[in-house]
């Protein structure tokens, strides 16, 4: 069972999550292919983070199976950590440290060889236009910034899949188009398949090859922005997500709210973003 | 799934990503250096830290250790209470560095390092290893820097070679060990306001109930069958034999080994709770 050409890059198959008495996953199944934009579409808790946390390896699926660059999340978690590329909605170099020396911790711990790791740093710069502020403390770095720093901390490993929650939460739109362009421009030259979490329609009908939208724990529809739009008549994925959801993406239930912890955590994000 | 043939984590041989073409220890052994630079490097931007933190085990040593020294209350031969105490500050002062790194580990998982770590290929032992080696890192740093204060005031040190490698490794062990307990700490009570409270309650017994401060001889039976069972309490007096020559057994081997028996059973607990639990 070895990954051939033909294996997706990403493979979920009647995927459930549960906490308890909280089904937060329930039965999603979806395929990226190599080198495809997927984007997973959807309001707050509707189980994106989830989802991606099981793809992680962070998180044990309840049942279903999903299988990341070949690898399954269950039994070949390892080999699955070391294939991917990771950015968590919130925050994750270190504010203490350097552009730099973020991106050579990154590397060190997601294993890249000393004897590539300038190499692939000087790379990961050049693609995320980070040359400017390698010397800057991270924590005085813009959201912008900060954000396309995480992104190159995540490359230096060549992962296959690349994971990004949420990667444009707090900013503005020019820092967020411009992350964007990196994406981009990063793709172009690597091929990573990318999953990217969102909750606003409009990048996701930009930017991606296809979506998913996801909603309380289902996936309620898939396929190419364009076809989708077709689909439903709908000028936007938000008419779209209002048309198979039967409500307006923004409008929670209370229960989805989460945590007390989660929200503060969210929210600091957010604040030390924009 | 036909052929799950590797019920092991790690795929077959030839399918490999690259980041595993080097075996665990060697993985491992990267993870706990990254970690362990990482954190020097933040010294490095920031000097001020060292030198607040170094504040209160120097009032501990030049007020508290002059006060109780002039007023002949402990009866110690020819030894001044200063030197008497200077190992008890060391030790204190490395355990409250490790105690709040808990702390520092709450607010990495509240902001997104700690599921990033989570995602690498490090183990989670790794993880667990590598915030230890931070933790010494700042311990060090501060003991050097109390080292230096110790020559300069000439409190009345044994300098010898031996007894500064074996005084440097045995706070390590120390600091190790008690950072694993805070990580175990984090890892139960998940918030920092909560975490603050707790870890006083912990910290301060731990100090008063141990030779950090004045020999087991002169306790009450309770408080000495306490101090007893405290491995500050060896940690301090191994740190003692060997930079001022006086103990409480005299057997630094054996303080060496309570101390590493302590760090080993922290550090299997600290692997097993910490991280998964905080998530």
């Amino acid at each position: 069972m070895s990954p051939s050409a033909t294996e997706p890059a990403l493979l979920v198959d009647d995927l459930v999550v549960r906490f308890g008495e909280l089904e937060a996953v329930g039965g999603v199944s979806f395929a990226v292919g190599q080198g495809e934009v997927f984007g997973l579409l959807g309001p707050n808790g509707a189980g994106k983070t989830t989802t991606i946390r099981v793809l992680t390896t962070l998180l044990p699926p309840t049942s279903g199976r999903a299988r990341v660059a070949g690898f399954d999340v269950r039994t070949e978690s390892l080999a699955v950590r070391a294939s991917i590329g990771y950015i968590p909605q919130a925050i994750s170099v270190d504010g203490a440290l350097t552009a730099f020396e973020n991106l050579d911790f990154y590397g060190q711990v997601t294993g890249v060889p000393r004897g590539v790791r300038r190499e692939r740093i000087a790379q990961a710069v050049e693609t995320m236009g980070l040359a400017p502020m390698l010397d800057r403390l991270a924590r005085t770095l813009s959201g912008g910034m900060l954000r396309r720093l995480e992104i190159a901390t995540a490359l230096l490993n060549r992962p296959a899949v690349l994971f990004l929650d949420e990667p444009t939460v707090g900013l503005d739109p020019t820092a967020r188009q411009l992350v964007w362009e990196h994406l981009q421009a990063m793709r172009e030259e690597e091929a990573t398949t990318i999953l990217v979490t969102t909750h606003l329609m409009e990048e996701a009908e930009r930017h991606c090859d296809r979506v998913g939208v996801i909603d309380r724990g289902r996936l309620v529809e898939q396929g190419e922005p364009a076809e989708l739009l077709e689909r439903h008549h709908s000028d936007s994925l938000e008419e779209v997500f209002t048309e198979v959801t039967g409500r307006p993406i923004g409008e929670l239930a209370s229960d989805e709210e989460g945590r007390l912890a989660d929200v503060r955590a969210q929210r600091s994000v957010a604040r030390r973003l924009g | 799934m036909s052929a799950r043939s590797a019920a092991s984590p790690v795929a077959s041989a030839e399918r490999l990503p690259a980041a595993l073409s080097t075996g665990p220890l060697t993985r491992m052994a990267m993870g706990t250096l990254a970690m362990a630079q990482a954190e020097m490097r933040k010294l490095r931007h920031d000097h001020l830290d060292i030198i607040t933190r170094s504040v209160q085990p120097l009032l501990w040593l030049f007020i508290f250790g002059t006060a109780v020294g002039n007023s002949r209350l402990l009866r110690l031969g020819s030894l001044e209470y200063r030197a008497y105490l200077a190992p008890g500050v060391m030790a204190q002062a490395a355990m409250f560095i490790a105690i709040f790194f808990g702390l520092a580990v709450i607010w990495e998982r509240d902001v997104g390092q700690l599921q990033r770590l989570l995602a690498t290929p490090l183990s989670r032992s790794s993880i667990v290893l590598g915030k230890c080696a931070g933790a010494c890192v700042r311990a060090l740093t501060q003991a050097l820097l109390l080292l230096a204060v110790l020559a300069v005031a000439r409190i009345d040190i044994r300098w010898s070679a031996v007894g500064i490698v074996g005084t440097l490794a045995m706070l390590m062990l120390g600091t190790a060990a008690f950072a694993c307990m805070s990580m175990l700490l984090a890892a139960a009570v998940k918030e920092r306001e909560r975490f603050m409270g707790i870890g006083q309650l912990i910290m301060m017994p731990l100090f008063f109930a141990s030779s950090a401060l004045y020999p087991l001889s002169i306790m009450p039976p309770w408080l000495r069958a306490i101090a007893t069972v405290n491995p500050l309490t060896y940690e301090v007096q191994g740190l003692r034999q060997m930079l001022v020559g006086v103990g409480g057994a005299g057997v630094v081997w054996l303080d060496f080994l309570v101390v590493g028996a302590f760090f080993a059973v922290m550090l299997w607990a600290a692997t097993r709770a910490y991280p998964k639990a905080i998530l």
